[in-house]
């Protein structure tokens, strides 16, 4: 499900004293099972962006193709359709738990679906061990007696069970410790591997965006600023300052490093690659 | 910098929550927990979700009482509800989420509420609050909307209402922990330029292990207890205990520790890109 931005515009407010324009003739196109890494600094329009992907806002001029078709010319039969496909997973989503049980919490969307109860089970079953969650031992809790990070991944649970074709995150790992951030990022990574689905993660983490995203889609005042490798974005050190962003530390020290050792590659940004990189500058006789 | 006068002492604190119909037996959140905070010192905890940090926090402003052990600010005892106003006064507290904390509709007011509640007198306040915004970097805001202003601002004005009360000690939770890049730097800068140019004594929660660098000592918390104490120095050569207890080391300090295990002759206790780079061009 490719899925294809044209000259899209956001205004919020038009005509009165507070219109803003949160999206300013963006264009791109992802392609099918592709990992993006949606970047830029809080009011550069990503949230604005990613609601325009499953028609909760309507644009202000242009339009999104989803598989082709243009989103917005769509039926509203149509347009709930698309909302299977396309899930979003937004900010603290744990602060959207409702139900008394993990199991019902997980089962409202597909409930709503109309399907079987053995597929709804199947689904919750599916999206719990998906979150890495064991089904047997958490279905029955409360979700408001897990930890935050838990919590964060029932929530999750919860857009999976809905099978989409392409899983929008906003900010998945805000608010939690390194270790919740780490199961958290891994689960993306694994559900990305598992079953190729496309993936737009939403974050400020450049370090956390680099190891997982094929590309980067960074924006600045509701325009695209970059979209590409992240090795390619990353070299732009100064312009990403400059829209209140920074490249990965590790990239800042190949920087630093290449005046030294003027071959060593510095599009590095990855803490392992960055070991093996200056083992191969230094060479093995300073062991 | 640091006078040895404990502006905080915690003294083999004990924790846990009373017990209820439901649960009748409850964890120990805190155990055995003891340390000082100087006048004048930047201390850092940190820890994971459900170290006990924030419950820490609580304990400190009296908002929680001990179970056993106590907890003294300036010499005065949490567990006297006559000392609970002075106590909070002494050290202020900013907390996690910025939007919880604000209460009035216009900056500047919401940085006069606290000294108001003191009664302290209108020329004053006026005074205070235009010191304190300055002090934050939120001036040109003070007659704007608090919901109008970014994270970072917000925690930056939130801090400014604190100041106001003119505590000796400030205790932050986690205030970054809801903020972009920029809006945890501008929070940042202001918890070491307080602490440097106005001596604040600075208690500061977190999980983000690169906010300390530049802390006079760092408590390390783990299910409850001290795992380590020292300066971030010491702290961060334990790359692999921090990374065992769900904590991450800095950048820079993981990477050199790669490089070591890879047989390179680097230093335990590199934290910024300068030393990192120099020492490893003096390798070569």
């Amino acid at each position: 499900m490719p899925i294809e931005v044209k000259d899209l515009s956001h205004i919020y407010a038009k005509g009165s004293p507070f219109e803003y324009q949160a999206l300013d003739n963006v264009n791109f196109t992802i392609e099918d099972g592709e990992f993006i890494g949606l970047i830029g600094h809080t009011g550069s329009g990503k949230s604005t962006l990613i609601q325009h992907l499953n028609g909760l806002l309507n644009p202000s001029s242009g339009t999104v193709y989803v598989n082709g078709e243009d989103i917005f010319e769509n039926s509203k039969e149509e347009l709930a359709k698309l909302r299977l496909k396309v899930g979003i997973v937004f900010q603290y989503p744990e602060q959207q738990l409702f139900e008394e049980t993990v199991f019902k919490d997980v089962a409202f969307g597909p409930k709503n679906l109309g399907i079987s109860d053995e597929e709804i089970e199947e689904r919750v079953k599916e999206s719990l061990e998906a979150v890495g969650l064991n089904y047997e031992e958490f279905k029955d809790k409360s979700p408001f007696e897990l930890s935050g990070g838990q919590m964060r991944r029932v929530a999750i649970a919860g857009v999976i069970a809905m099978r989409p074709e392409v899983l929008v995150l906003d900010e998945p790992t805000a608010g939690l410790d390194p270790a919740g951030r780490d199961e958290v990022l891994k689960l993306i990574e694994d559900l990305h591997k598992k079953r190729n689905n496309t993936i737009i993660l939403v974050t400020h983490n450049m370090d956390d965006a680099g190891k997982l995203a094929d590309k980067l889609l960074v924006m600045d005042h509701g325009k695209i600023k970059f979209f590409d490798t992240p090795e390619n974005v990353f070299d732009h050190v100064e312009e990403l300052e400059q829209i209140g962003l920074a490249a990965p530390q590790v990239t800042y020290l190949m920087k630093k490093l290449k005046e030294k050792f003027p071959d060593i590659n510095d599009k590095v940004y990855r803490i392992e690659d960055a070991r093996d990189e200056i083992k191969r500058v230094l060479g093995e006789s300073h062991v | 910098m640091s006078n040895k006068e404990p502006i905080i002492e915690v003294n083999n604190l004990k924790f846990k929550y009373p017990a209820s119909e439901i649960d009748e037996e409850t964890p120990t959140i805190l155990d055995d927990i003891s340390f000082k905070v100087n006048k004048g010192e930047f201390v850092g905890i940190i820890g994971h979700n459900g170290s006990g940090k924030s419950t820490l926090a609580k304990l400190l402003n009296a908002i929680n009482i001990p179970t056993e052990g106590e907890i003294k600010v300036k010499g005065m005892d949490t567990k006297d509800d006559n000392n609970l106003w002075d106590i909070r006064q002494t050290a202020g507290m900013v907390f996690q989420n910025p939007d919880n904390q604000l209460v009035a509709t216009i900056v500047e007011d919401d940085v006069a509420f606290g000294p108001e509640n003191l009664g302290v007198p209108p020329e004053e306040i006026r005074e205070r609050v235009d010191a304190c915004l300055e002090t934050v970097g939120m001036s040109d805001f003070k007659r704007s909307e608090p919901n109008n202003l970014s994270g970072g601002q917000k925690q930056r004005v939130a801090i400014a209402g604190i100041l106001a009360m003119e505590p000796e000690c400030i205790i932050l939770d986690e205030p970054t922990a809801m903020l972009d890049p920029n809006g945890r730097k501008e929070v940042i800068n202001t918890i070491k330029k307080l602490n440097k140019e106005k001596d604040m004594t600075i208690l500061h929660i977190t999980h983000y292990m690169d906010e300390l660098i530049d802390a006079d000592r760092i408590i390390v918390l783990d299910k409850g207890k001290i795992l380590l104490e020292g300066k971030p120095k010491e702290i961060f050569s334990h790359v692999d205990e921090l990374k065992e207890i769900g904590l991450d080391v800095p950048v820079m300090t993981s990477l050199a520790h790669e490089l070591k295990e890879s047989g390179y002759d680097l230093p335990d206790d590199l934290l910024s890109i300068e030393e990192t780079a120099d020492a490893i061009c003096q390798l070569k």
